[in-house]
Protein backbone atom coordinates (compact mmCIF):
# COMPACT_ATOMS: atom_id res chain seq x y z
CA UNK A 1 0.00 0.00 0.00
CA UNK A 2 1.58 3.23 -1.08
CA UNK A 3 -0.41 6.22 -0.05
CA UNK A 4 -0.76 8.73 -2.85
CA UNK A 5 -3.60 10.80 -1.45
CA UNK A 6 -2.46 14.30 -2.41
CA UNK A 7 -4.35 16.12 0.36
CA UNK A 8 -2.11 14.47 2.96
CA UNK A 9 1.28 15.12 1.50
CA UNK A 10 2.63 16.35 4.81
CA UNK A 11 1.99 13.09 6.70
CA UNK A 12 5.26 11.30 5.80
CA UNK A 13 7.27 14.43 6.57
CA UNK A 14 5.61 14.70 9.95
CA UNK A 15 6.46 11.06 10.71
CA UNK A 16 10.05 11.52 9.60
CA UNK A 17 10.64 14.88 11.26
CA UNK A 18 11.54 13.90 14.85
CA UNK A 19 14.04 11.20 13.88
CA UNK A 20 15.51 13.20 11.01
CA UNK A 21 15.90 16.20 13.28
CA UNK A 22 17.72 14.08 15.85
CA UNK A 23 20.13 12.79 13.21
CA UNK A 24 20.64 16.26 11.77
CA UNK A 25 21.43 17.68 15.20
CA UNK A 26 23.51 14.87 16.62
CA UNK A 27 25.04 13.22 13.57
CA UNK A 28 25.36 15.81 10.78
CA UNK A 29 26.13 18.88 12.91
CA UNK A 30 28.89 17.02 14.80
CA UNK A 31 30.39 15.98 11.46
CA UNK A 32 30.58 19.61 10.34
CA UNK A 33 31.93 20.52 13.72
CA UNK A 34 34.57 17.82 13.42
CA UNK A 35 35.52 19.21 10.03
CA UNK A 36 35.79 22.72 11.49
CA UNK A 37 37.82 21.51 14.46
CA UNK A 38 40.27 19.82 12.13
CA UNK A 39 41.07 23.24 10.63
CA UNK A 40 41.79 25.02 13.92
CA UNK A 41 45.19 26.42 14.72
CA UNK A 42 46.94 23.52 16.50
CA UNK A 43 48.80 25.87 18.87
CA UNK A 44 45.64 26.45 20.95
CA UNK A 45 44.39 24.21 23.74
CA UNK A 46 41.07 23.38 25.43
CA UNK A 47 41.80 25.89 28.20
CA UNK A 48 42.97 28.81 26.08
CA UNK A 49 40.57 28.11 23.24
CA UNK A 50 41.31 27.51 19.57
CA UNK A 51 41.68 30.00 16.76
CA UNK A 52 39.99 29.13 13.48
CA UNK A 53 42.46 29.86 10.73
CA UNK A 54 41.81 27.16 8.16
CA UNK A 55 44.99 25.33 9.06
CA UNK A 56 44.92 22.59 6.37
CA UNK A 57 48.40 21.59 7.52
CA UNK A 58 46.76 19.57 10.29
CA UNK A 59 45.91 16.94 7.72
CA UNK A 60 49.43 16.74 6.36
CA UNK A 61 50.81 16.54 9.89
CA UNK A 62 48.32 13.86 10.94
CA UNK A 63 48.93 11.75 7.87
CA UNK A 64 52.68 12.21 7.98
CA UNK A 65 52.91 11.11 11.58
CA UNK A 66 50.27 8.40 11.71
CA UNK A 67 50.12 6.78 8.28
CA UNK A 68 51.57 3.50 9.64
CA UNK A 69 48.67 3.20 12.09
CA UNK A 70 46.20 3.96 9.31
CA UNK A 71 47.70 1.29 7.13
CA UNK A 72 47.78 -1.20 10.01
CA UNK A 73 44.13 -0.58 10.89
CA UNK A 74 42.97 -1.29 7.38
CA UNK A 75 45.24 -4.33 7.07
CA UNK A 76 44.07 -5.80 10.38
CA UNK A 77 40.43 -5.09 9.53
CA UNK A 78 40.77 -6.63 6.06
CA UNK A 79 42.39 -9.83 7.39
CA UNK A 80 39.80 -10.10 10.17
CA UNK A 81 36.99 -9.62 7.62
CA UNK A 82 38.28 -12.38 5.34
CA UNK A 83 38.80 -14.75 8.28
CA UNK A 84 35.32 -13.99 9.63
CA UNK A 85 33.83 -14.71 6.19
CA UNK A 86 35.62 -18.07 6.01
CA UNK A 87 34.56 -19.03 9.53
CA UNK A 88 30.99 -17.70 9.40
CA UNK A 89 30.03 -19.10 6.00
CA UNK A 90 29.84 -22.79 6.99
CA UNK A 91 27.93 -21.86 10.14
CA UNK A 92 25.41 -19.71 8.28
CA UNK A 93 25.10 -22.38 5.58
CA UNK A 94 24.52 -25.15 8.10
CA UNK A 95 21.84 -23.16 9.94
CA UNK A 96 20.09 -21.93 6.81
CA UNK A 97 20.06 -25.11 4.74
CA UNK A 98 20.92 -28.11 6.90
CA UNK A 99 19.43 -27.60 10.33
CA UNK A 100 15.74 -28.41 9.73
CA UNK A 101 13.74 -28.15 12.96
CA UNK A 102 16.80 -26.96 14.94
CA UNK A 103 17.02 -23.71 12.99
CA UNK A 104 15.53 -21.37 15.60
CA UNK A 105 17.51 -22.85 18.47
CA UNK A 106 20.78 -22.59 16.53
CA UNK A 107 20.00 -18.97 15.64
CA UNK A 108 19.43 -18.10 19.30
CA UNK A 109 22.73 -19.83 20.12
CA UNK A 110 24.53 -17.67 17.56
CA UNK A 111 23.26 -14.50 19.24
CA UNK A 112 23.49 -15.75 22.85
CA UNK A 113 27.24 -15.19 23.43
CA UNK A 114 26.73 -11.58 22.51
CA UNK A 115 24.58 -10.91 25.51
CA UNK A 116 27.77 -11.11 27.54
CA UNK A 117 29.51 -7.79 27.53
CA UNK A 118 31.85 -7.21 24.58
CA UNK A 119 34.58 -6.11 26.99
CA UNK A 120 34.23 -9.16 29.23
CA UNK A 121 34.54 -11.54 26.31
CA UNK A 122 37.62 -9.72 25.09
CA UNK A 123 39.07 -9.90 28.60
CA UNK A 124 38.33 -13.64 28.66
CA UNK A 125 40.51 -13.97 25.55
CA UNK A 126 43.34 -12.15 27.28
CA UNK A 127 43.07 -14.81 29.99
CA UNK A 128 42.99 -17.66 27.45
CA UNK A 129 45.91 -16.33 25.42
CA UNK A 130 47.91 -14.93 28.36
CA UNK A 131 51.51 -15.91 28.99
CA UNK A 132 50.63 -18.37 31.76
CA UNK A 133 47.61 -19.94 30.10
CA UNK A 134 47.58 -23.68 29.41
CA UNK A 135 46.93 -23.00 25.72
CA UNK A 136 50.18 -21.07 25.36
CA UNK A 137 52.09 -23.69 27.40
CA UNK A 138 50.67 -26.39 25.15
CA UNK A 139 51.81 -24.56 22.02
CA UNK A 140 55.26 -24.18 23.56
CA UNK A 141 55.38 -27.89 24.45
CA UNK A 142 54.65 -29.00 20.91
CA UNK A 143 57.12 -26.38 19.63
CA UNK A 144 54.71 -24.35 17.57
CA UNK A 145 55.69 -21.43 19.77
CA UNK A 146 59.33 -21.07 20.83
CA UNK A 147 60.22 -21.30 24.52
CA UNK A 148 59.01 -18.05 26.09
CA UNK A 149 57.10 -17.14 22.94
CA UNK A 150 53.96 -15.09 23.38
CA UNK A 151 50.56 -14.77 21.77
CA UNK A 152 49.30 -11.86 23.83
CA UNK A 153 50.68 -8.52 22.67
CA UNK A 154 51.18 -9.76 19.10
CA UNK A 155 49.32 -8.69 15.93
CA UNK A 156 48.03 -12.28 15.77
CA UNK A 157 46.13 -11.86 19.04
CA UNK A 158 44.58 -8.56 17.92
CA UNK A 159 43.46 -9.89 14.54
CA UNK A 160 42.13 -13.09 16.09
CA UNK A 161 40.05 -11.16 18.59
CA UNK A 162 38.77 -8.70 15.99
CA UNK A 163 37.63 -11.71 13.96
CA UNK A 164 35.92 -13.21 16.98
CA UNK A 165 34.17 -10.05 18.10
CA UNK A 166 32.58 -9.23 14.75
CA UNK A 167 31.60 -12.79 13.83
CA UNK A 168 27.83 -12.35 14.39
CA UNK A 169 27.84 -9.26 12.12
CA UNK A 170 29.08 -11.61 9.41
CA UNK A 171 26.95 -14.63 10.29
CA UNK A 172 23.52 -12.98 10.41
CA UNK A 173 23.52 -11.28 6.97
CA UNK A 174 24.96 -14.47 5.44
CA UNK A 175 22.22 -16.49 7.09
CA UNK A 176 19.52 -14.11 5.84
CA UNK A 177 20.59 -14.41 2.22
CA UNK A 178 21.32 -18.16 2.39
CA UNK A 179 17.91 -18.81 3.89
CA UNK A 180 16.32 -17.46 0.72
CA UNK A 181 18.17 -20.00 -1.45
CA UNK A 182 15.74 -22.66 -2.64
CA UNK A 183 17.29 -26.06 -1.80
CA UNK A 184 15.76 -27.43 -5.00
CA UNK A 185 18.20 -25.31 -6.98
CA UNK A 186 21.08 -27.20 -5.38
CA UNK A 187 19.36 -30.50 -6.15
CA UNK A 188 18.81 -29.38 -9.72
CA UNK A 189 22.50 -28.60 -10.09
CA UNK A 190 23.27 -32.10 -8.79
CA UNK A 191 20.74 -33.67 -11.16
CA UNK A 192 22.47 -31.93 -14.03
CA UNK A 193 25.70 -33.68 -13.06
CA UNK A 194 27.43 -30.77 -11.39
CA UNK A 195 29.96 -31.83 -8.78
CA UNK A 196 29.07 -30.62 -5.27
CA UNK A 197 31.76 -27.95 -5.34
CA UNK A 198 30.63 -26.65 -8.73
CA UNK A 199 27.06 -26.60 -7.52
CA UNK A 200 28.14 -24.43 -4.62
CA UNK A 201 30.39 -22.22 -6.68
CA UNK A 202 27.91 -21.65 -9.50
CA UNK A 203 24.59 -21.66 -7.66
CA UNK A 204 24.75 -21.01 -3.92
CA UNK A 205 27.64 -18.56 -3.76
CA UNK A 206 26.24 -16.11 -6.35
CA UNK A 207 22.83 -16.22 -4.66
CA UNK A 208 24.40 -15.40 -1.30
CA UNK A 209 26.39 -12.42 -2.61
CA UNK A 210 24.13 -9.76 -1.01
CA UNK A 211 24.82 -11.40 2.34
CA UNK A 212 28.55 -11.54 1.66
CA UNK A 213 28.63 -7.84 0.77
CA UNK A 214 26.53 -6.78 3.78
CA UNK A 215 28.49 -9.03 6.14
CA UNK A 216 31.92 -7.87 4.99
CA UNK A 217 30.87 -4.21 5.33
CA UNK A 218 29.36 -4.74 8.77
CA UNK A 219 32.61 -6.41 9.86
CA UNK A 220 35.17 -4.21 8.11
CA UNK A 221 33.79 -0.81 9.13
CA UNK A 222 33.69 -1.31 12.91
CA UNK A 223 36.89 -3.39 12.87
CA UNK A 224 38.92 -0.64 11.19
CA UNK A 225 37.84 1.93 13.78
CA UNK A 226 38.10 -0.36 16.79
CA UNK A 227 40.66 0.23 19.51
CA UNK A 228 39.43 -2.03 22.30
CA UNK A 229 41.03 -5.19 20.91
CA UNK A 230 44.31 -3.45 20.17
CA UNK A 231 44.33 -1.95 23.65
CA UNK A 232 43.52 -5.11 25.59
CA UNK A 233 45.31 -7.74 23.50
CA UNK A 234 47.96 -5.73 21.74
CA UNK A 235 51.46 -4.74 22.68
CA UNK A 236 53.00 -1.31 22.98
CA UNK A 237 54.45 -0.89 19.52
CA UNK A 238 53.37 -2.96 16.56
CA UNK A 239 49.64 -3.31 17.21
CA UNK A 240 48.50 0.30 17.69
CA UNK A 241 45.52 1.05 15.45
CA UNK A 242 44.19 4.41 14.32
CA UNK A 243 41.36 4.21 16.87
CA UNK A 244 43.91 4.13 19.70
CA UNK A 245 45.64 7.20 18.26
CA UNK A 246 42.39 9.16 17.92
CA UNK A 247 41.19 8.16 21.38
CA UNK A 248 44.46 9.21 23.03
CA UNK A 249 44.76 12.42 21.03
CA UNK A 250 41.27 13.52 22.12
CA UNK A 251 41.06 12.26 25.67
CA UNK A 252 44.65 12.17 26.94
CA UNK A 253 46.64 14.72 24.98
CA UNK A 254 43.75 17.08 24.27
CA UNK A 255 45.19 17.73 20.80
CA UNK A 256 41.81 18.43 19.24
CA UNK A 257 42.78 19.72 15.76
CA UNK A 258 45.08 16.79 14.97
CA UNK A 259 42.64 14.29 16.45
CA UNK A 260 39.74 15.77 14.47
CA UNK A 261 41.81 15.63 11.27
CA UNK A 262 42.58 11.96 11.92
CA UNK A 263 38.94 11.19 12.64
CA UNK A 264 37.83 12.97 9.47
CA UNK A 265 40.44 11.14 7.39
CA UNK A 266 39.26 7.79 8.78
CA UNK A 267 35.67 8.62 7.89
CA UNK A 268 36.63 9.76 4.39
CA UNK A 269 38.78 6.68 3.76
CA UNK A 270 35.97 4.38 4.84
CA UNK A 271 33.33 6.16 2.76
CA UNK A 272 35.57 5.91 -0.32
CA UNK A 273 36.42 2.25 0.31
CA UNK A 274 32.80 1.32 0.92
CA UNK A 275 31.51 3.22 -2.12
CA UNK A 276 34.06 1.56 -4.42
CA UNK A 277 33.39 -1.85 -2.95
CA UNK A 278 29.62 -1.58 -3.21
CA UNK A 279 29.91 -0.38 -6.79
CA UNK A 280 32.20 -3.25 -7.79
CA UNK A 281 30.08 -5.83 -6.00
CA UNK A 282 27.09 -4.41 -7.86
CA UNK A 283 24.68 -4.38 -4.93
CA UNK A 284 23.00 -1.06 -4.33
CA UNK A 285 20.29 -2.69 -2.27
CA UNK A 286 22.03 -1.95 1.02
CA UNK A 287 20.54 1.43 1.75
CA UNK B 1 33.28 -42.08 7.02
CA UNK B 2 30.32 -41.60 4.76
CA UNK B 3 28.38 -40.12 7.65
CA UNK B 4 31.12 -37.56 8.27
CA UNK B 5 31.22 -36.67 4.60
CA UNK B 6 27.48 -36.18 4.47
CA UNK B 7 27.37 -33.98 7.56
CA UNK B 8 30.67 -32.17 7.20
CA UNK B 9 29.06 -28.71 6.94
CA UNK B 10 26.97 -29.26 10.05
CA UNK B 11 30.04 -30.47 11.96
CA UNK B 12 32.10 -27.45 10.93
CA UNK B 13 29.16 -25.19 11.75
CA UNK B 14 28.82 -26.62 15.25
CA UNK B 15 32.58 -26.27 15.82
CA UNK B 16 32.32 -22.58 14.88
CA UNK B 17 29.40 -22.22 17.28
CA UNK B 18 31.47 -23.83 20.04
CA UNK B 19 34.29 -21.38 19.29
CA UNK B 20 31.85 -18.50 19.75
CA UNK B 21 31.04 -19.77 23.23
CA UNK B 22 34.63 -20.28 24.46
CA UNK B 23 35.03 -16.88 26.16
CA UNK B 24 31.53 -17.15 27.61
CA UNK B 25 32.53 -20.43 29.29
CA UNK B 26 35.57 -18.66 30.74
CA UNK B 27 33.40 -15.83 32.06
CA UNK B 28 30.95 -18.28 33.64
CA UNK B 29 33.74 -20.38 35.19
CA UNK B 30 35.43 -17.33 36.66
CA UNK B 31 32.16 -16.18 38.18
CA UNK B 32 32.43 -19.15 40.58
CA UNK B 33 36.06 -18.41 41.35
CA UNK B 34 37.53 -17.12 44.57
CA UNK B 35 40.95 -15.92 43.49
CA UNK B 36 43.92 -15.79 45.84
CA UNK B 37 45.09 -12.58 44.27
CA UNK B 38 43.03 -10.06 42.40
CA UNK B 39 45.44 -9.85 39.53
CA UNK B 40 45.35 -13.40 38.21
CA UNK B 41 42.89 -15.27 36.06
CA UNK B 42 43.72 -18.71 37.49
CA UNK B 43 40.90 -20.72 38.98
CA UNK B 44 41.70 -21.09 42.69
CA UNK B 45 38.65 -22.04 44.71
CA UNK B 46 35.00 -22.73 43.99
CA UNK B 47 32.53 -20.31 45.56
CA UNK B 48 28.96 -19.06 45.20
CA UNK B 49 29.80 -15.75 46.85
CA UNK B 50 29.98 -13.76 43.65
CA UNK B 51 26.44 -14.77 42.81
CA UNK B 52 25.03 -14.36 46.30
CA UNK B 53 26.56 -10.96 46.95
CA UNK B 54 27.08 -9.41 43.54
CA UNK B 55 27.49 -5.89 44.88
CA UNK B 56 30.09 -6.56 47.55
CA UNK B 57 33.76 -6.19 46.75
CA UNK B 58 33.61 -3.76 43.88
CA UNK B 59 31.64 -0.89 45.35
CA UNK B 60 31.29 1.17 42.21
CA UNK B 61 29.92 -1.65 40.10
CA UNK B 62 26.24 -1.79 41.02
CA UNK B 63 25.72 1.98 40.55
CA UNK B 64 27.42 1.63 37.15
CA UNK B 65 25.05 -1.19 36.18
CA UNK B 66 22.12 0.99 37.27
CA UNK B 67 23.33 3.89 35.12
CA UNK B 68 23.66 1.55 32.13
CA UNK B 69 20.20 0.07 32.67
CA UNK B 70 18.68 3.54 32.93
CA UNK B 71 20.41 4.82 29.79
CA UNK B 72 19.64 1.57 27.98
CA UNK B 73 15.92 1.77 28.78
CA UNK B 74 15.41 5.45 27.99
CA UNK B 75 17.42 5.36 24.77
CA UNK B 76 15.61 2.18 23.69
CA UNK B 77 12.23 3.83 24.16
CA UNK B 78 13.36 7.00 22.38
CA UNK B 79 15.04 5.27 19.46
CA UNK B 80 12.22 2.74 19.02
CA UNK B 81 9.51 5.39 18.80
CA UNK B 82 11.44 7.72 16.48
CA UNK B 83 12.68 4.80 14.35
CA UNK B 84 9.29 3.12 13.97
CA UNK B 85 7.71 6.36 12.75
CA UNK B 86 10.52 6.82 10.24
CA UNK B 87 10.31 3.24 8.99
CA UNK B 88 6.55 3.55 8.51
CA UNK B 89 6.91 6.78 6.53
CA UNK B 90 9.63 5.29 4.33
CA UNK B 91 7.78 2.08 3.54
CA UNK B 92 4.19 3.27 3.21
CA UNK B 93 4.41 6.67 1.52
CA UNK B 94 5.80 8.01 -1.69
CA UNK B 95 7.34 11.45 -1.24
CA UNK B 96 10.15 13.73 -2.33
CA UNK B 97 13.41 13.43 -0.46
CA UNK B 98 13.10 9.74 0.36
CA UNK B 99 16.58 9.10 -1.00
CA UNK B 100 18.05 11.78 1.24
CA UNK B 101 16.27 10.31 4.26
CA UNK B 102 17.62 6.85 3.45
CA UNK B 103 21.13 8.22 3.09
CA UNK B 104 20.84 10.08 6.39
CA UNK B 105 19.91 6.79 8.06
CA UNK B 106 22.62 4.77 6.33
CA UNK B 107 25.55 7.07 7.14
CA UNK B 108 25.62 6.59 10.93
CA UNK B 109 25.73 2.82 10.38
CA UNK B 110 28.63 3.24 7.96
CA UNK B 111 30.62 5.42 10.35
CA UNK B 112 33.08 3.83 12.75
CA UNK B 113 32.28 4.44 16.40
CA UNK B 114 35.40 6.52 17.03
CA UNK B 115 34.19 9.00 14.43
CA UNK B 116 30.64 9.15 15.85
CA UNK B 117 31.95 9.56 19.39
CA UNK B 118 34.68 12.07 18.67
CA UNK B 119 32.52 14.27 16.42
CA UNK B 120 29.84 14.49 19.11
CA UNK B 121 32.53 15.36 21.63
CA UNK B 122 33.71 18.30 19.50
CA UNK B 123 30.10 19.50 19.24
CA UNK B 124 29.43 19.30 22.97
CA UNK B 125 32.75 20.94 23.79
CA UNK B 126 32.28 23.84 21.39
CA UNK B 127 28.71 24.35 22.63
CA UNK B 128 29.99 24.15 26.23
CA UNK B 129 27.37 21.50 26.94
CA UNK B 130 28.36 19.61 30.11
CA UNK B 131 29.29 15.96 29.46
CA UNK B 132 27.47 13.30 31.45
CA UNK B 133 24.23 11.32 31.61
CA UNK B 134 22.39 13.45 29.04
CA UNK B 135 25.17 13.49 26.46
CA UNK B 136 25.45 9.69 26.68
CA UNK B 137 21.70 9.41 26.20
CA UNK B 138 21.72 11.73 23.17
CA UNK B 139 24.52 9.71 21.58
CA UNK B 140 22.88 6.34 22.24
CA UNK B 141 19.53 7.36 20.74
CA UNK B 142 21.45 8.64 17.69
CA UNK B 143 23.32 5.41 16.94
CA UNK B 144 20.40 3.08 17.83
CA UNK B 145 17.97 4.92 15.53
CA UNK B 146 19.26 3.56 12.20
CA UNK B 147 19.24 -0.01 13.49
CA UNK B 148 15.62 0.35 14.63
CA UNK B 149 14.60 1.69 11.21
CA UNK B 150 16.32 -1.18 9.38
CA UNK B 151 14.71 -3.82 11.62
CA UNK B 152 11.18 -2.37 11.47
CA UNK B 153 11.45 -1.77 7.71
CA UNK B 154 12.29 -5.43 7.19
CA UNK B 155 9.16 -6.45 9.09
CA UNK B 156 6.99 -3.96 7.15
CA UNK B 157 8.36 -5.30 3.88
CA UNK B 158 7.21 -8.80 4.83
CA UNK B 159 3.67 -7.69 5.71
CA UNK B 160 0.82 -8.14 3.29
CA UNK B 161 -0.28 -4.59 2.33
CA UNK B 162 -3.69 -5.94 1.34
CA UNK B 163 -4.62 -6.27 5.02
CA UNK B 164 -4.26 -2.52 5.40
CA UNK B 165 -6.11 -1.90 2.16
CA UNK B 166 -8.94 -4.11 3.38
CA UNK B 167 -9.26 -2.05 6.55
CA UNK B 168 -9.36 1.14 4.49
CA UNK B 169 -12.00 -0.37 2.23
CA UNK B 170 -14.06 -1.02 5.33
CA UNK B 171 -13.99 2.72 6.08
CA UNK B 172 -11.24 2.73 8.72
CA UNK B 173 -9.33 5.98 8.55
CA UNK B 174 -5.56 6.13 8.42
CA UNK B 175 -5.07 6.34 12.17
CA UNK B 176 -7.53 3.50 12.88
CA UNK B 177 -5.84 1.33 10.28
CA UNK B 178 -2.45 2.00 11.80
CA UNK B 179 -3.64 1.43 15.37
CA UNK B 180 -5.77 -1.70 14.79
CA UNK B 181 -4.03 -3.44 11.87
CA UNK B 182 -0.49 -2.21 11.23
CA UNK B 183 0.73 -1.84 14.80
CA UNK B 184 -0.29 -5.31 16.05
CA UNK B 185 1.21 -6.96 12.97
CA UNK B 186 4.34 -4.88 13.37
CA UNK B 187 4.79 -5.70 17.08
CA UNK B 188 7.34 -8.53 16.72
CA UNK B 189 9.50 -6.30 14.51
CA UNK B 190 9.28 -3.46 17.01
CA UNK B 191 10.12 -5.85 19.85
CA UNK B 192 13.26 -7.14 18.16
CA UNK B 193 14.27 -3.58 17.28
CA UNK B 194 13.90 -2.60 20.93
CA UNK B 195 15.93 -5.61 22.09
CA UNK B 196 18.66 -4.74 19.59
CA UNK B 197 18.70 -1.09 20.74
CA UNK B 198 18.97 -2.09 24.36
CA UNK B 199 21.87 -4.45 23.79
CA UNK B 200 23.67 -1.88 21.59
CA UNK B 201 23.25 0.79 24.24
CA UNK B 202 24.02 -1.40 27.26
CA UNK B 203 27.22 -2.74 25.70
CA UNK B 204 28.55 0.43 24.10
CA UNK B 205 31.97 1.55 25.15
CA UNK B 206 33.64 3.61 22.42
CA UNK B 207 30.99 6.31 21.83
CA UNK B 208 30.22 6.48 25.54
CA UNK B 209 33.88 6.87 26.47
CA UNK B 210 34.07 10.07 24.43
CA UNK B 211 30.92 11.64 25.83
CA UNK B 212 30.59 10.43 29.41
CA UNK B 213 32.37 13.14 31.38
CA UNK B 214 32.50 11.70 34.88
CA UNK B 215 29.47 9.40 34.51
CA UNK B 216 30.45 5.72 34.73
CA UNK B 217 28.45 3.15 32.79
CA UNK B 218 28.92 -0.59 33.20
CA UNK B 219 31.29 -1.05 30.21
CA UNK B 220 33.32 1.92 31.44
CA UNK B 221 33.54 0.35 34.88
CA UNK B 222 34.76 -2.93 33.36
CA UNK B 223 37.32 -1.01 31.31
CA UNK B 224 38.52 0.83 34.39
CA UNK B 225 38.93 -2.38 36.36
CA UNK B 226 40.66 -4.06 33.43
CA UNK B 227 43.39 -1.44 33.64
CA UNK B 228 43.99 -2.52 37.24
CA UNK B 229 43.29 -6.28 36.96
CA UNK B 230 39.78 -7.74 37.15
CA UNK B 231 37.77 -7.92 40.32
CA UNK B 232 35.94 -11.18 39.92
CA UNK B 233 32.60 -9.83 41.07
CA UNK B 234 32.24 -7.86 37.87
CA UNK B 235 32.14 -11.13 36.06
CA UNK B 236 29.65 -12.73 38.41
CA UNK B 237 27.03 -10.08 37.97
CA UNK B 238 27.65 -9.72 34.27
CA UNK B 239 26.77 -13.36 33.85
CA UNK B 240 23.68 -12.69 35.88
CA UNK B 241 22.63 -10.09 33.36
CA UNK B 242 23.15 -12.52 30.51
CA UNK B 243 21.02 -15.08 32.27
CA UNK B 244 18.34 -12.43 32.58
CA UNK B 245 18.59 -11.61 28.91
CA UNK B 246 18.30 -15.25 27.92
CA UNK B 247 15.20 -15.65 30.05
CA UNK B 248 13.59 -12.62 28.43
CA UNK B 249 14.49 -13.96 25.01
CA UNK B 250 13.12 -17.38 25.87
CA UNK B 251 9.88 -15.78 27.01
CA UNK B 252 9.50 -13.90 23.77
CA UNK B 253 10.16 -16.98 21.69
CA UNK B 254 7.83 -19.07 23.85
CA UNK B 255 5.07 -16.49 23.51
CA UNK B 256 5.48 -16.46 19.77
CA UNK B 257 5.31 -20.26 19.61
CA UNK B 258 2.09 -20.29 21.67
CA UNK B 259 0.63 -17.65 19.39
CA UNK B 260 1.58 -19.69 16.35
CA UNK B 261 -0.07 -22.75 17.86
CA UNK B 262 -3.23 -20.84 18.69
CA UNK B 263 -3.48 -19.36 15.23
Amino acid sequence: MTNTDTSKKWVPYLLLAPGALWLALFFLTPMFNLGATSLYDPSGSLETGYVMNGHVGNYADALGEYWPQFLRSFTFAAIATVLALIIAYPLAYAIALKSGQWKNILLVLVIAPFFTSFLLRTLAWTALLGDNSSFVHFLQDIHILPEGGRILATPFAVVMCLTYNFLPFMTLPLFTSLEKVDPRLIEAAGDLYSKPFNGFHRVVLPLSMPGVVAGTLLTFIPASGDYINAQLLGGIKNTTMIGNVIDRAFLERGAYPTAAALSFLLMAAIVILVATYVKRAGTDELV
Amino acid sequence: MNWIRKNIIMIVGLLVLFYMFIPVFVVIALSFNEPKSRLTYTFDKFTFDNWLHPCSGAEAMCPAVMVSLKIGLISTIGATILGTLMAYALMRYRFRGKGVANLLLFLPMASPEVVLGSSLLTLFVSASFPLGFWTILIAHIMFCLSFVVVTVKARLAGMDPRLEQAAMDLYANEWQTFRRITLPLLAPGIASAALLSFSLSFDDFIVTNFNSGSTVTFPMFVWGSAQRGIPVNVIGSAVFLIALAIVVLGQIIGARKRKALAA
